[in-house]
């Protein structure tokens, strides 16, 4: 056990665990933070997906030990993020969810390719989201919703 | 007339076997005719005018606590935007009102709680203008009410927040007033969902987000082979990672396993692979993919228990060889894997117990925990989760995931415990969709339609052997494993369909739309071979050769016509597949624009016409056969399959088996529902069963073969 | 000095060896995908070349893949995680081995003696080869088939002996 001290979504926070929990679960278990979501462990479905130095990153996958001093962004920081605010009202609008289960994880991708690519194309989407999993197969509203979304940035 | 005889008759319009066999329930579970559902225990008018609206269901993403929500909230003319959905605890006044148990499942909400909670709403209604009535001296009649707000006749206004309270200590009224489908205010308009936000903003909990004061972590370390026990076992590296509480043995459904219970899941999953297991897996079926394969065709090559036989069963053998289509297919195991893993929560305080489960199937699951407990199942408090979708999987008829956490809170007496099952227990767990071997044999008459059809269908039943067989097995025949092939919609005479149901060591359960899955695919495909042999297109073809009964298919595949002129004008390399299926008494049918991209079949644009009654909220049934077609697309993509070698699953996780991700879906489905004022049937599972077939069909035309395996993985 | 032709293609010969072991060739790709595994299967979860190698945004390569080896998770990681360019193809469309001769050439093409012996020696992404960490079932992946000193005394070798190609 050793302490590691992190900062989430702009605010400091320390905890003591096994270096090689992963960050999904400091999340979840030590700082209660439950929107981000296990999928599968492997970094195979996106459920994870974090902000990580910027970066869009599955959480499931980053021990904690390696974070450093990157900052963490999670799914709960999105409503006060001007680009996340327009992805998730887009999301609202376009009534893309389900069972909701994947969505933390796809609005964090989406948010993180709006960011670079104000105007994606239905084949930038497709890549970006391309190895985030909806067993619901809410795909066709994610594509309207991003391309929604987009025209709100421009 | 009654509403159970109301189903029986629909059933036989549409030709459907199926339909009214699951009807056909003993009398414990029969309808009551007039059954009143006490108010209180559905709708709760609050001071501040928020009305929670308790739902009979679980909320998988299927949408239903939002439609039935508008069902409730349009008959009492209460404002939408006040109303919130909360889902019901395990209990008898929430049971299905046709099912006879609480229940989520068969696309049967809407069909089964729609007057229910219409009644619900108007009753609702009655009791509060009845109070303003009261209060102002006037008769109810003379009042009427919008959005929340009863009218006197003098210009009284009282809104329903200040009427709740005397309002709720009424008599209920035992008659109600329905309203007819022109007054209808929310019923049948596009509707968001009322629980959208929360699951965009991270703020949405399901069952394994629950955090209680003092909760544990469970995960079981399982055999490697179903059945599998306990030998001997080495926990004393597992218990040295620090917050590890406990490591004991468990009984599993079949066979048995270690329970680790810690403080966190990764310590008790870093514990758990510290484990060293000396399994016993002498005496059980160590069952291999390739040799089930084989078995099962060699039982379709013989009869098996007969499901339907009509006309003349030697029919087909005075159809020359060369009027005949042979045709053997062949489905694997599929999971479920919805996006949130399997977990329970259960606390055992010895003369009582909690649990808190994602359960499809709550009168039996609380059973199971009870059970398990050595309690009554009103000794458990059962709270239904929203859960990360279930697909059948939280159906699963041994309640199996609720009993090994009341198991494991049986040793953590007083501690909540929350057990959870990791992606790779889920994907090497069981519960599949059973693998499936058929041979069928059509003879073509001379007017190019099929004059006979012998069938024979090889799969297990998990049917069998569970509470429901008495009602869905029938002379050995498990209707589940036939439905899409036995209620056929097409005119067929001397058609004869028998099935095997062998005995195979691997836990099956229900699939969304079950035995339609792999039944509709052959059906579907074979109808196309004929339309292909007959010269005709296959829309006309299958015009031609439904039942006159048929008549929502008919209305859906004429719009379906309607609605895809583009099939007839796709760019050189693009292939139009065409199919059709009625489930649960919705009617479908699609065309699926396919094209060979990489050696893989790429799906372009789906177009779907259904016909489900009353569409009681177009833009939930919109997503949902959005997402059942891409939930189909599981049976085609290359990774969509489970394998067993010598009694091991072969994948572990979404690395091996691979359902559809945005690029295996097309980027277009637009979905068309026929109008209709029909009191309403489902949309959960009748998407499903449709697109497998038409791509299929789109890509003999592309490639001159029939795909007759499943899923594609071979290059195409 | 250069040592006989013969010594110099064995020599060639380890270093192909160790370039079309799984370690190496799954990075070394002529497709938009990365391999994974000892039996080179397509990377799952979509991922893809990109623009720079580096997969697109949202699934780049270090969306996943830290600057040293997840045990505990199963990753593989190292410093700059990413696909070899398509300059540095080891394998074809079809994700079969390109033959020796075809390595070779392409490799004197790529990079001059220092600069391969360089990259041999101390890239992060080849030293990650011998010490490429757990897999997630717990399992160690298994190494180039020599140690990483005798490649490098392999390409010295080779270097000495003129480069020669099959």
């Amino acid at each position: 056990m050793k302490a590691f001290h992190l900062r989430v979504n702009g605010e400091r926070k320390s905890v003591t665990v096994d270096p090689s929990t992963p960050l999904l679960w400091v999340l979840r278990e030590e700082l209660h933070m439950t929107g981000t979501k296990y999928g599968c462990g492997i970094g195979a479905c996106g459920a994870c997906a974090v902000h990580l130095g910027g970066l869009a990153t599955r959480s499931c996958l980053v021990p904690v030990s390696l974070i450093g001093d990157r900052d963490v962004v999670t799914i709960e920081a999105m409503s006060h993020d001007a680009v996340g605010r327009i992805v998730q009202n887009a999301w609202v609008d376009k009534d893309v969810v389900q069972c909701g289960y994947c969505q933390s994880g796809q609005i964090m991708s989406v948010v993180a390719l709006l960011k670079s690519n104000r105007a994606p194309s239905d084949t930038n989407i497709e890549e970006s989201l391309g190895g985030n999993l909806c067993r619901c197969g809410t795909y066709v509203r994610i594509r309207e919703a991003v391309k929604s979304a987009a025209t709100k940035l421009a | 007339m009654n509403r159970r005889a109301f189903f029986r008759v629909s059933a036989a319009a549409a030709g459907g076997v199926l339909v009214s066999m699951y009807f056909d329930l003993p009398p414990l579970a029969q309808e009551k005719a007039a059954i009143t559902y006490p108010p209180d225990a559905f709708v709760h008018v609050r001071p501040d005018g928020r009305i929670v609206i308790t739902i009979n269901r679980c909320e998988l993403g299927q949408g239903v606590a939002t439609a039935l929500s508008m069902i409730l909230a349009d008959e009492m003319d209460a404002a939408w935007s006040q109303v919130v959905a909360e889902l019901a605890p395990a209990a008898d006044i929430y049971k299905d009102p046709v099912y006879g148990f609480q229940n989520t499942g068969g696309s049967a909400t809407i069909a089964n709680s729609f007057r229910q909670y219409r009644e619900l709403g108007a009753r609702t209604r009655a009791m509060l203008i009845a109070t303003a009535a009261d209060r102002w001296h006037v008769s109810p009649a003379d009042c009427r009410a919008a959005t929340s707000i009863v009218h006197g006749p003098a210009g009284q206004l009282a809104r329903y927040g200040e009427l709740a309270d005397d309002a709720a200590r009424r008599a209920i009224p035992a008659k109600v007033a329905l309203k007819t489908a022109s007054e209808f205010r929310i019923i049948g308009k596009p509707t968001r969902r009322l629980d959208s936000r929360a699951k965009c903003d991270g703020s949405q909990k399901f069952g394994i987000d629950l955090q209680l004061p003092g909760m544990l972590i469970a995960v079981v370390a399982r055999p490697p082979v179903f059945g599998g026990r306990v030998k001997a076992f080495d926990d004393h590296e597992a218990r040295a990672v620090p917050g590890i509480r406990d490591v004991f043995e468990i009984p599993l459904v079949h066979g048995s396993g270690i329970a680790v219970v810690a403080d966190r899941f990764w310590t008790a999953k870093q514990a758990r692979d510290r484990l060293k297991i000396d399994w016993d897996l002498s005496g059980i079926e160590h069952a291999d993919s390739s040799e089930l394969s084989k078995r099962y065709k060699d039982l379709a090559r013989t009869a098996g228990k007969v499901a339907v036989n009509t006309g003349d069963a030697t029919a087909l053998d005075r159809v020359a060889m060369e009027n005949r289509i042979v045709a053997e297919y062949e489905f694997p195991y599929l999971a479920h894997t919805p996006m949130e893993p399997l977990n329970a929560t259960v606390r055992f305080d010895g003369d009582r117990a909690e649990a808190w489960v994602g359960s499809q199937f709550p009168t039996y699951d609380r059973a199971a925990v009870a059970d398990v407990l050595a309690l009554k199942p009103e000794q458990v408090d059962f709270h239904i989760e929203f859960a990360g979708g279930g697909f059948g999987r939280r159906q699963s008829f041994d309640s199996n995931v609720s009993r090994e956490a009341a198991a494991i809170a049986k040793r953590m007496r007083g501690t909540p415990v929350k057990l959870i099952w990791t992606r790779e227990d889920d994907v090497q767990g069981g519960y599949y969709r059973p693998m499936f071997v058929h041979r069928v044999e059509a003879g073509i008459g001379d007017d190019g339609l099929p004059v006979a059809w012998r069938h024979v269908v090889v799969g297990q039943s998990y049917v069998i052997g569970s509470p429901f067989e008495s009602f869905l097995v029938k002379n050995g025949v498990d209707f589940d494993a036939v439905t899409g092939t036995a209620d056929m919609p097409y005119s067929v005479p001397n058609v004869n369909i028998t099935v095997h149901h062998p005995k195979v060591n691997v836990p099956a359960s229900q699939w969304r739309s079950i035995g339609s899955t792999h039944n509709a695919f052959v059906v579907e495909t074979l109808i196309d071979e004929l339309a292909t042999h007959a010269n005709a297109d296959p829309i006309a073809y299958r015009l031609k050769l439904l039942k006159p009964e048929a008549q929502r298919l008919r209305a859906a595949l004429a719009l379906l016509e309607q609605k895809s002129g583009w099939r007839n004008n796709l760019p050189p390399g693009h292939a139009l597949g065409i199919a059709c299926n009625q489930y649960q008494g919705t009617a479908v049918a699609t065309a699926a624009e396919v094209s060979v991209e990489n050696k893989r079949a790429r799906i372009h644009r789906v177009t779907v016409a259904l016909h489900c009654g009353l569409a009681v909220n177009p833009l939930s049934i919109e997503s949902q056969f959005q997402g059942g077609i891409i939930f189909g697309l599981t049976q085609i993509v290359a990774k969509g399959a489970i394998t067993l070698k010598n009694g091991r699953v072969e994948q572990r996780n979404f690395d091996g088996f691979a359902p559809p991700y945005i690029g295996d879906a097309p980027v277009t489905i637009d979905v068309h529902i026929v109008p209709s004022d029909e009191a309403p049937t489902g949309a959960g599972e009748p998407p499903v069963p449709v697109i497998a077939p038409a791509a299929v069909n789109a890509l003999f035309r592309l490639t001159g073969t029939r795909y007759r395996t499943l899923p594609l993985v071979a290059a195409l | 000095m250069f040592l006989a032709d013969a010594d110099g293609l064995a020599a060639w010969q380890k270093i192909y060896s160790v370039l079309t072991s799984p370690r190496c060739i799954n990075c070394h790709t002529a497709t938009n995908y990365p391999q994974q595994g000892d039996d080179r299967h397509r990377h799952f979860a979509n991922v893809i070349r990109g623009p720079q190698d580096k997969g697109v945004v949202a699934l780049n390569c270090a969306t996943c893949h830290q600057s040293t080896n997840a045990d505990s998770t199963g990753v593989p990681g190292a410093h700059g995680w990413h696909l070899a360019p398509l300059s540095m193809k080891w394998q074809d469309l079809n994700d079969r081995p390109l033959p020796s001769s075809e390595v070779c050439r392409s490799v004197k093409s790529q990079l001059d003696g220092p600069h391969l012996l360089k990259h041999h020696e101390g890239e992060a992404l080849v030293l990650w080869s011998w010490s490429p960490g757990r897999r997630p079932d717990g399992t160690m992946r298994t190494l180039p088939p020599m140690t990483h000193p005798e490649f490098v005394e392999a390409t010295r070798q080779w270097l000495k002996a003129g480069r020669p190609c099959p």
